[in-house]
């Protein structure tokens, strides 16, 4: 192992990271809010909405991200689109997680029980509150698990963000193991910067996990 | 010309779909070898031994955590330069995805066969079965009708992984979709929209009848 070549170019690993991290972010933040409309639209059955939101759910599930890119990257610009390719990053990653999420949600809606409702009703809750204090507190707590994986699942994805020539983290490492051959190192610092953003976000959600079981939710 | 006219221009079309058979091939193997040695796997996580279950444990979430990207460039630049042996993209396509679908496989073996109640084991060895019938006739059979909409689920997941494997050079239909493109960039300029879109339906296609199916027998199994 050779550490000055290590500590002579870690800056450009934090540097990617930073990227991946900040695309990673705001996609995923964008994915959350389209995941949400689209669970609520989904829940209270709203006509027409309700139909794309599930449409657009199985569009975006079942197909590959790096697909999603290339259509966004190379084939928008034809039909006269161009995005950069920090757009294409965060509306791919939007597009896709919006989907995951969706579906996170929803069963998280679905799974607070009928009853619950209708004693809130009974009580003399108003449809917001019956909404605000009953049904989504519960919804939340069973979604946690869920939310957790797709966080993890689409950091991961942002690996492929290279293919749309984003400087991130695969892209630095490919680039070093090009120029100067020196692989063992280039992988390592890679392995050791996913480790780094990854295994934190995984620990604090299964915590998290942890306690809502704990409190019998 | 217009851009889908070139999808249809000589064998374009077949070559694309050709492309789709990489990848799919590529998945095809790996969830196979996954879901045999995951079987060993999700044993192994059950044992009584502690050692054997911590091993197990680092295995599984230090796959879940990594890019499969990364493992596939560890697999693809890594290998050559510690060991000498050069592996084509496919052969370390397959190893990759092996290992990623083996993780995850023997999670899945692991909570089928903890989704089966004890009541089951405890009224079966009552019964006077024998250890061995006991997982033959009563285990297993509960234990893989919970396991197959999870392993549908994961095989489409699998395809859709696989779609990785162009950025270590493997010419999948990403690829040959490029190849189209550039072979016709002067007379059909708009080419790409084409070619991605048909190729992102192509996924869809193949992904889509496969999470129905997963879906709706997990939905039947609830139901009994």
């Amino acid at each position: 192992m050779d550490w000055s070549f290590i500590a002579r170019y870690s800056p450009l690993y934090v540097k990617a990271a930073a990227l991946t991290l900040t695309i990673g972010a705001v996609g995923i933040v964008l994915a959350a809010g389209i995941g949400l409309l689209c669970a609520l639209a989904r829940y209270y059955k709203i006509p027409l909405l309700r139909q794309i939101a599930a449409v657009y759910t199985e569009l975006s599930r079942n197909t590959p991200l790096i697909v999603q890119l290339f259509f966004l990257y190379f084939g928008l610009p034809k039909a006269g689109i161009v995005l950069s390719s920090e757009a294409c990053g965060i509306i791919g990653l939007a597009f896709l997680g919006g989907g995951y999420m969706s579906e996170s949600f929803l069963s998280g809606l679905r799974a607070v029980k009928r009853e619950q409702i209708e004693s809130a009703e009974s009580l003399g809750l108003t449809g917001a509150q019956v909404m605000g204090y009953v049904v989504f507190p519960q919804a939340a707590a069973v979604s946690v698990p869920a939310v957790g994986a797709n966080v993890i699942f689409l950091l991961k994805e942002t690996s492929v963000f290279s293919a749309v020539s984003l400087a991130d983290l695969m892209y630095v490492a490919k680039d070093l193991i090009g120029m100067y051959y020196n692989t063992t190192e280039a992988l390592t610092m890679l392995v050791a910067a996913y480790l780094v953003i990854i295994l934190p976000i995984s620990v604090v959600f299964s915590l998290i996990e942890r306690r809502m079981r704990r409190a019998g939710i | 010309m217009q851009g889908y006219e070139v999808l249809f221009q000589g064998n374009n079309f077949l070559r694309l779909l050709g492309g789709l058979w990489v990848t799919v091939r590529i998945a095809l193997i790996s969830i196979v070898f996954s879901i045999i040695l995951g079987i060993f796997l999700g044993t192994a996580m059950r044992m009584k031994n502690r050692a054997v279950r911590a091993v197990c444990r680092v295995y599984l979430e230090f796959v879940r955590i990594m890019p499969q990207l990364v493992l596939l460039f560890i697999a693809f630049f890594g290998i050559v330069k510690l060991t000498g042996i050069s592996l084509d993209g496919e052969t370390a396509s397959i190893i990759v995805f092996t290992i990623w679908g083996t993780a995850e496989m023997g999670d899945l073996v692991r909570s089928a066969f903890s989704s089966v109640p004890k009541h089951q084991y405890e009224s079966a060895e009552a019964l006077g079965l024998n250890k061995f019938s006991v997982y033959l006739y009563v285990i297993l059979p509960q234990a893989v009708r919970s396991l197959i909409p999870n392993l549908i689920n994961l095989s489409m997941r699998m395809i859709q992984t696989t779609a990785f494997v162009s950025l270590i050079g493997v010419t999948e239909v990403l690829k040959v979709g490029k190849q189209i493109i550039d072979a016709n960039r002067y007379d059909a300029p708009n080419a790409a929209l084409w070619v991605y879109g048909t190729i992102f339906l192509m996924y869809f296609v193949i992904c889509f009848p496969l999470s129905m199916l997963s879906r709706q027998l997990a939905r039947k199994i609830k139901r009994s």
